[in-house]
């Protein structure tokens, strides 16, 4: 077992991990933070996407002793207050959700390349080709993130 | 007391875009998963899959893995074989002579695709469980394999099923009218030869399984990723032998379906079985990669048909003929999945003859089923690339030879036998051609053509029309299904002012939350947000048939506007009472009755039913009602679709400029939420015409086993879409709703391919197989050159 220390939405956690245990499973199982979701486990689908230090992040893909020491964000982080913020207010308004399994790690995409700057419609469809969407065919995602690009 | 029902009007709520109630909890990842969940005992279970596609199984040792510290239990499929009471259930035999199978969690003598479970091993954590799982020692002796269900068909293919001796498990017909008579006298006739390329599903949400038993009652809970918590515990009751009512299924959230979790899966029963022996809850998530393997997939069939017509392009017969894989075993509507298109060969399109044969196969591959549309995109693919041919054969605009034959009266009773509710064609094709400005585009075309443009412009029509809203139980009573399409709808006014609404169609994406408290909401005068919608759980919602074949709305949210009609016809008489009027003076508005001088509001009612202080003689306390809708025909949406591709003659790359979807899918109840489903449904239709293919090779390895080599659409392969609607009420139903759900990806691969065999037609190029890769579109473009 290795000793890991890091921070997760702004609260810090100290513990005791396999090395070989991913991020993804460290969050939603070790954590219980489920809103973190895994959809293929090999790094295509984005479902698993969070922050490492501000930076979006396949948790799928890393192990979890990677980030000792790093500031993890997740979607659970992004509704501090409890209000949803203008990006998942856009998600809301535009139907760019139907199963919602995809949504977190979407979020967690959009809001990387928000913070970013504002980005064209070009650049953000180019970000969405690491994001897997099974139900919306994109157009809502697209839309919503031009949205809250905007506001 | 009975009391007569009077019929609801319809108010605002009903086709409003009220903003989905489910997101907010979806938005702040507080979603219900399965694989969220953990309870008390928990042990987590991984399973030994064959990586042959056929091998007797000569040997298979657990010891090795019990032998591992974490390791709780493992198990062949021999230790296992007194859990089951019988096979996993396959509730569809579409003939008296269909061959099914034994087909239980694990196979014991023999492996009849790479996936196939020989063992399973249960340990503390999911880490250790898939770690033990690879100790397990088994000996096989591989077998020549066949994949292709035609070669299957052939003397001497290898068999899946040896006892069987064929793979041939059955074959279905449709005959109707004078056929060969009308292709004797035909002046044309067209033929197509069509592949419907093996598509996997791929819900973003990967199946996961978890049971809690309770021993000392024989109670067992399951919660499951599945569209189908009512079917499952039918069935696995009766696999597993536990009494149904001490089952209790929960489908919490669901991430995607698809058809891919309207099954009853081997993991499910394993799940239950190791609960039972073993005393303590078990629980299991499928890995992506297992699930390429593991769970259903669909299409997969090859297609022929001829079209009979005069030389103005009047068709007067079809003849269709499948063979359409079901995969090494039957699942649980395997055989019926290509039979859903079996009424539809003809179209929107009024023939007099029509004649539909099916044959289905065993391969050595994963089984296939239901997936989005399940039989009606191949239906609608046949027919519209076959109209399309017989317009190039005359010489003809596909827009006309369409127009020629659409049909035109409704109800309309088909030559294949079934009975069109409502439709209006040429409306929704007018509509998709000035969208599209047609026109212009072919104008386009023949200049791109005349300066020797290499990025040819393609455009492509269909004009389909689908059968949905499954199903009356008589007919599905008629065809061999082992259920009935009925679906059930509880409404119950709480006195404190908001209304549970219960419903047994079973949700995974779609928003019927928000859509059943619309209607509820509408027809009884409450607000959206004072309407709690509980499904998907069987000690919640006892009866329903689930969610599938676009039929929750159509038949699930029917049910629910005969529940409202109780509920108003019971508190009328409570609110003639109240008013000390009789309950003919009293006229209800939208949660108000109204009587000579006074009025009062349901809300009220409900209260007043309640405290049951003042009810009239002989009415029941409480107000709630219950409805169970068998509805007496299919609902038929309809629409035009119409695609503007680019195809470059150089690369072969083929790319959707415009999409336009006209589609008359009845009353439309929340706008958002419907454009939703179509552009979902468009996406996995162009998918299937462009990009996925589940591809064996000749020992039956499955070559596109992830998401790396097997290719779901992002965000930047994908069009804008154009939508826009008609709308024909289905007169079957007070709502005049028909479903929507799979329309998209039965409407979209016809008119993609379409668009681009038109673009190629002056290269000579006819014919495109799906997926229209470049390679293949270049191919088909140097094979037209030669």
């Amino acid at each position: 077992m290795t000793h890991l220390e890091l921070t997760v939405n702004g609260r810090r956690y100290r513990e005791e991990v396999e090395p070989r245990l991913l991020l993804s499973d460290f969050l939603r199982h070790t954590l219980g933070l489920t809103g973190t979701h895994v959809g293929c486990e090999h790094g295509v689908c984005g479902a698993c996407t969070v922050h490492v230090d501000g930076l979006a992040t396949r948790s799928c893909l890393t192990l979890a002793v990677q980030v000792d020491g790093a500031e993890v964000e997740t979607v659970e982080g992004l509704t501090r207050d409890g209000a949803l913020t203008a990006l998942q207010q856009a998600f809301h308004e535009h139907g760019a959700l139907q199963c919602g399994f995809c949504t977190p790690g979407m979020l967690m995409a959009a809001a990387d390349l928000l913070a970013r700057g504002r980005p064209t419609r070009e650049e953000i469809v180019d970000m969405l080709s690491g994001q897997i969407c099974r139900c919306t065919g994109y157009e809502p995602i697209v839309r919503a993130i031009e949205q809250a690009a905007a506001s | 007391m009975m009391v007569a029902p009077i019929e609801l009007e319809i108010g605002e709520a009903i086709g409003a875009p009220v903003e989905r109630k489910e997101d907010h909890k979806l938005l702040v990842g507080q979603a219900q998963w399965v694989d969220n969940m953990r309870v008390p005992g928990m042990a987590y279970m991984a399973v030994v899959r064959s990586p042959y596609a056929h091998a007797r199984i000569t040997r298979v040792d657990v010891a090795p893995a019990l032998a591992h510290a974490d390791v709780v239990a493992a198990y062949s499929a021999a230790d296992l074989q007194e859990e089951w009471a019988g096979s996993l259930p396959c509730a569809w035999l579409p003939t008296e002579d269909t061959k099914a199978p034994p087909h239980l969690p694990l196979a014991a003598d023999k492996a009849r695709y790479v996936g196939d479970g020989v063992a399973v091993v249960v340990a503390s954590s999911r880490a250790a469980a898939e770690d033990a799982a690879e100790l397990v020692e088994v000996e096989y002796e591989p077998l020549p394999a066949i994949v292709d269900p035609e070669a299957a068909l052939a003397e001497g293919a290898p068999l899946v099923h040896d006892e069987l001796g064929t793979n041939r498990c059955y074959t279905w017909r449709l005959d109707a009218g004078e056929v060969d008579a009308l292709f004797d006298e035909a002046e044309v006739i067209v033929r197509g030869r069509f592949r419907q390329n093996r598509l996997i599903p791929t819900a973003i949400e990967p199946r996961a399984v978890l049971v809690q038993p309770l021993p000392a009652n024989g109670e067992f809970t399951m919660w499951s990723t599945t569209q189908v918590p009512h079917i499952a515990r039918v069935t696995l009751s009766g696999v597993l032998g536990i009494p149904e009512a001490k089952l209790r299924v929960i489908a919490p959230d669901v991430g995607g379906g698809f058809g891919s979790k309207l099954n009853v899966y081997a993991e499910e029963a394993l799940a239950l079985g190791l609960a039972r022996r073993l005393g303590r809850a078990i629980k299991w998530t499928e890995g992506r990669s297992e699930g390429y393997l593991a769970t259903i997939h669909g299409r997969d069939q090859w297609q022929e048909i001829e079209l009979a017509a005069n030389a103005d392009g009047k068709i007067s017969a079809v003849r269709a003929r499948v063979v359409a894989a079901m995969g090494a075993y039957l699942q649980l509507v395997t055989p019926g999945i290509p039979l859903l298109g079996a009424w539809l060969y003809a179209g929107a399109y009024d023939v007099q003859g029509y004649s539909f044969e099916c044959t289905g196969v065993f391969t050595h591959t994963t089984p296939t089923d239901a997936y989005r549309g399940a039989g009606r995109p191949e239906a609608t693919y046949a027919i519209e690339r076959a109209v399309d041919a017989l317009a190039a054969k005359l010489g003809k605009d596909p827009v006309e030879v369409r127009r020629l034959n659409f049909i035109r009266e409704f109800p309309n009773a088909i030559a294949a036998g079934l009975t069109i509710d409502s439709g209006d064609y040429d409306a929704g094709l007018d509509l998709a051609l000035g969208t599209a400005g047609y026109k212009e585009l072919r104008t386009e075309q023949a200049e791109r053509r005349a300066k020797g443009d290499p990025k040819r412009l393609g455009i492509g029509l269909s004009t389909y029309v689908e059968m949905c809203g499954l199903a009356p139980s008589k007919i599905l009573g008629a065809i061999r299904y082992s259920a009935g399409g009925w679906d059930t709808a509880t409404i119950r006014c709480l006195p404190t002012g908001t209304v549970q609404v219960l419903t047994g169609v079973s949700p995974h994406g779609q928003g019927h939350e928000t859509t059943w408290s619309q209607i509820a909401a509408d027809l009884l005068g409450y607000d959206v947000d004072e309407i709690e919608v509980l499904h998907g759980d069987t000690a919640v919602v006892p009866l329903g048939m689930d969610t599938y074949g676009s039929r929750s709305l159509a038949v699930g949210g029917v049910a629910l506007y005969f529940a409202a009609e109780r509920i108003v016809a019971k508190a009328r008489l409570i609110a003639a009472h109240k008013l000390g009027v009789e309950p003919s003076q009293v006229d209800y508005v939208r949660g108000r009755f109204t009587g000579p001088e006074d009025s009062i509001a349901l809300k009220d009612i409900a209260l007043a039913a309640w405290t049951a202080h003042d009810l009239p003689d002989g009415v029941e306390p409480g107000l709630e009602a219950s409805f169970v809708y068998d509805p007496p025909n299919f609902s038929w949406p309809s629409g035009a679709h119409l695609a503007v591709v680019e195809v470059d003659t150089e690369t072969g790359n083929v790319e959707v400029l415009r999409y336009i979807a006209v589609d008359d899918v009845g009353t439309v109840v929340n706008p958002l939420i419907v454009d939703g489903q179509i552009h979902g449904g468009i996406a996995q239709g162009i998918a299937q015409a462009l990009f996925e293919e589940a591809v064996y090779d000749d020992d039956g390895n499955l070559l596109t086993g992830n998401m790396v080599s097997y290719l779901v659409p992002s965000a930047p392969d994908l069009p804008s879409y154009e939508l826009d609607r008609t709308e024909t009420p289905s007169p079957t139903n007070p709502l005049g709703v028909k479903g929507v759900g799979e329309t998209g990806a039965i409407a979209s691969p016809a008119a993609v391919i379409n668009a681009v065999c038109d673009a190629l037609a002056a290269d000579g190029v006819t014919d495109i197989q799906m997926p229209a890769t470049p390679e293949r579109v270049w191919r088909a473009l140097e094979e037209a050159k030669r």
